[in-house]
């Protein structure tokens, strides 16, 4: 295979591995901070018992997620050489800042967090938890403004020809919000929560239906649905918006999410279907118009398709991002329905009767983690075939001087240290939760006296 | 081209990554360190603690690590690019290594059985003597130059030519130093049996520094030819060396006067001042060609733009503030002795 299809696969695969974690980090790093806030609130021990246990996870997650992190960092460089001296000048800012800001403070604060419980006062340890959790935030805001510059780059100039072209910022608050930016980080920050709050569902869901930690569960399961409940809920309107940008900014990656080919006609919205990349057709259920409707409130408004660019400068799996677009927005949609029902069932008070609803909580913490990755599979894919849009070819900005054998090797290691790696992370969640917050059989009279 | 205090910018860029890669060497240093003696421990409660020393700091350290590369990547792209896909295969395994360390520390006491323990044990202590001697092995490299033409393209060989006799001796040099970085740091943090095992094992620990240093320091002497015409032109900056010298000579007194803390801040200084040597000595370039010098890449051609070093600049002058603050913070509600409870490793 010829080295810009391994280097893509490579990145492909480390990000993806990557991205199971942070999101987890960032939506457990927000349930924590209500957990351990009611806890000073309230002075009730069931939410410390609940926050030390979750705790006990998210280290986990968020130690896998450094880990696979700091691949990420080395791996422009050493794939990308070409790519990386091409935006070296304005990603490496966003880069700077992220670790400075962001992750200085997160990981400063997690020792304490970790290991603090005993050396600092309940309320340091509280500001621990925040400080771990806003880091965790700030670090998505400067990756997704780095990755947002380079589909709708802003703030720059190109200066030099050649093998010497490459971006400088002309206007660094211009570059941070540029035209997606903003959306993009609501809609990641979202999809973060959704993972950690459809964590907690699933295993409080389990206690419950397996009779355990019955109290606890139902305060942490109450907590996580309020906020997947809104946040589902909401992630429908930045998710409204990227796409509007999209529309504006990258019209080819706009007609590849729906498989809108005529150059300039009304276009339709699928629930689902299947893009033929031969004959340019789509076949399956649609409305006809819709997509047009979404962007302009006009069935009949013409919105610009694949045909209207050289095919040179369309994404050429424009099936692959259809379905993972589709896949995506149709969990969205299950996720809103699911959490609404579920509220309504709290409000009317029979929520933890019905066990069939525990049963799809319990593995509904599968949804939220496949639709942030099929969501960035059609950002990504849908954005080539450029790396930088409109400016850079993904095939001009591997490293040149890197073969495919060597990348053939790293690959294989990666897939080894990481298969062992998942592995290890299933082992270990499945024994925190087999093991519970605290142990009922050897002390069914402990948890009274929290109570 | 703009300045700062008499400094134009890719300069004062080139102070902050030096800054940033000394903080990660010294922090690091004795973290990798402290990893590096880990089979010397025979029992495993001793192993245990040595682990929970650093416990709560690792992760921060790395911090260093992080920050520097992308400093590295925001201020030089050119140098970042160029370095790492000529380095492809040594990077790669260390960011492997890496991995392997963060997951030994993570699941070694996880579980009680034996062969479990003994598996990670070996990881463990393998990831940190093999990170160690990479970080050494890439920086000679960097100082016997690459092989490189015209637009920075590597030519040199793909997988094991980073592997010269120098890089060995500089690799085994660096594990040496982070060793004894390491068992000052572990003195510090453990009391009783396993603080007199280290206090025997410190020792051995110096010597090996010492030999190698010494070796190391012969050998680039003798084999790289114009290391020292820096000197000549600026014979003041001789003060490096020798200061590099007597920071080494302080060490055994302090800890024979068992004055570990100090001992700790003077063999940082070493690393310090032989990064600060090694900086000196590049100037301005930061990789340089062993085909033809206009090739190389030096603080100019691989800066990023006035405008982005300035920005990074003030970014820096921000953020190092509040870094500081939190790691002074993190380092107070952790110092003394280690406590194994319920949270530990």
């Amino acid at each position: 295979m010829d080295t810009e299809i391994l280097a893509r696969i490579q990145f492909a695969f480390t990000i993806a591995f990557h991205y199971i974690y942070p999101p987890l980090s960032i939506g457990l790093g927000l349930i924590m901070v209500f957990m351990e806030g009611m806890y000073l609130k309230t002075g009730n021990k069931q939410y410390e018992v609940l926050t030390r246990f979750w705790l006990k996870i998210f280290a986990l997650t968020f130690g896998i997620g450094v880990a696979t992190g700091i691949i990420m960092e080395f791996e422009f460089g050493t794939n990308w050489a070409v790519y990386s001296r091409y935006v070296g000048d304005i990603f490496g800012s966003a880069l700077a800042a992220e670790g400075l800001f962001a992750f200085g403070l997160e990981s400063a604060f997690l020792g304490i967090l970790l290991f603090g419980w005993n050396r600092v006062s309940p309320k340091v340890h509280f500001i621990s938890t925040i400080g771990v959790f806003l880091g965790s935030m700030f670090s998505a805001v400067w990756i997704v403004v780095a990755n947002s510059w380079q589909q709708t780059p802003a703030g720059y100039h190109i200066v030099g020809e050649d093998f010497n072209a490459r971006a400088e910022v002309t206007d660094f608050w211009a570059m941070v919000f540029n035209p997606s930016s903003v959306d993009r980080i609501i809609h990641v920050w979202q999809g973060a929560f959704l993972a950690g709050a459809f964590l907690v569902l699933s295993v409080h869901a389990y206690y419950l239906i397996k009779g355990r930690y019955v109290e606890i569960s139902k305060k942490a399961f109450k907590i996580a649905l309020g906020l997947a409940t809104v946040i589902s809920l909401t992630q429908l309107f930045s998710g409204h918006r990227s796409a509007e940008v999209v529309a504006e900014h990258q019209p080819a990656k706009l007609a590849a999410l729906e498989g809108h080919y005529e150059a300039n006609g009304a276009a339709d919205m699928y629930l689902f279907g299947w893009v033929d990349n031969e004959t340019q057709e789509v076949t399956g259920l649609k409305v006809p118009g819709g997509l047009s409707f979404l962007l302009h409130q006009d069935f009949e408004e013409p919105v610009t398709g694949l045909k209207a660019f050289p095919k040179e400068d369309r994404p050429s799996q424009v099936n692959a991002v259809f379905q993972f677009y589709h896949i995506m927005v149709s969990i969205g949609m299950f996720l809103i329905g699911l959490t609404l029902y579920a509220s309504y069932l709290w409000w009317r008070g029979t929520l933890f009767e019905k066990k069939w609803l525990l049963r799809i909580f319990a593995f509904s913490v599968l949804l939220p983690q496949i639709a942030n990755q099929v969501g960035w599979f059609a950002a990504e894919m849908g954005r080539q075939p450029w790396i930088v849009y409109g400016h850079l070819r993904t095939s001009e900005g591997f490293s040149q001087e890197v073969s495919s054998n060597q990348i053939l090797f790293s690959l294989i290691l990666f897939l080894v240290v990481y298969t062992i790696l998942f592995l290890l992370f299933l082992y270990s969640v499945n024994k925190k939760i087999k093991q519970g917050p605290y142990d009922e059989a050897k002390n069914p009279d402990e948890f009274l006296k929290y109570v | 081209m703009e300045t700062f205090l008499g400094l134009d910018y890719p300069t004062l860029w080139y102070l902050v990554v030096g800054l940033l890669f000394s903080g990660y060497a010294i922090l690091e240093g004795f973290d990798y360190g402290a990893g590096a003696w880990h089979l010397f421990f025979r029992k495993d409660l001793s192993r245990r603690i040595a682990i929970n020393a650093i416990g709560p700091l690792w992760d921060a350290n790395q911090v260093w690590l992080i920050i520097g590369a992308g400093a590295l990547f925001a201020g030089f792209p050119v140098m970042y690019a160029t370095m790492l896909s000529a380095m492809y295969v040594p990077f790669m395994l260390f960011l492997m290594l890496l991995v392997l360390r963060s997951a030994a520390i993570k699941f070694r006491s996880a579980e009680e059985m034996k062969w479990w323990r003994k598996t990670w044990d070996i990881i463990y202590f393998g990831s940190n003597v093999l990170i160690s001697f990479l970080l050494g092995v890439v920086l000679a490299n960097i100082l016997q130059g690459f092989e490189l033409g015209e637009h920075y393209s590597y030519k040199g060989g793909m997988f094991f030519s980073f592997l010269n006799p120098y890089a060995i001796m500089v690799g085994l040099t660096t594990v040496s130093l982070f060793m004894t970085q390491g068992a000052i740091f572990l003195l510090l943090k453990t009391e009783g049996r396993l603080h007199a095992r280290l206090t025997f094992l410190l020792k051995k620990g110096m010597i090996f520094f010492i030999v190698s240093f010494a070796a190391t320091s012969l050998y680039t002497l003798v084999f790289l030819p114009g290391v020292t015409d820096k000197f000549k032109e600026y014979p003041i900056f001789f003060i490096i060396p020798l200061l590099a010298f007597l920071s080494v000579a302080n060490i055994p007194r302090l800890v024979s006067k068992k004055k570990y803390a100090y001992a700790l801040v003077f063999s940082s200084l070493t690393m310090a001042f032989l990064l600060m040597l090694v900086a000196f000595q590049l100037y301005p370039v930061l990789l340089p060609s062993t085909i033809a010098s206009e090739y190389s890449v030096t603080i100019y051609n691989a800066a990023s733009s006035q405008k982005s070093l300035g920005i990074m600049l003030t970014i820096v002058a921000i953020g190092s503030p509040l870094l500081a603050g939190y790691f002074l913070f993190l380092y107070k509600t952790f110092n003394g002795k280690v406590k194994l409870d319920d949270t530990s490793y």
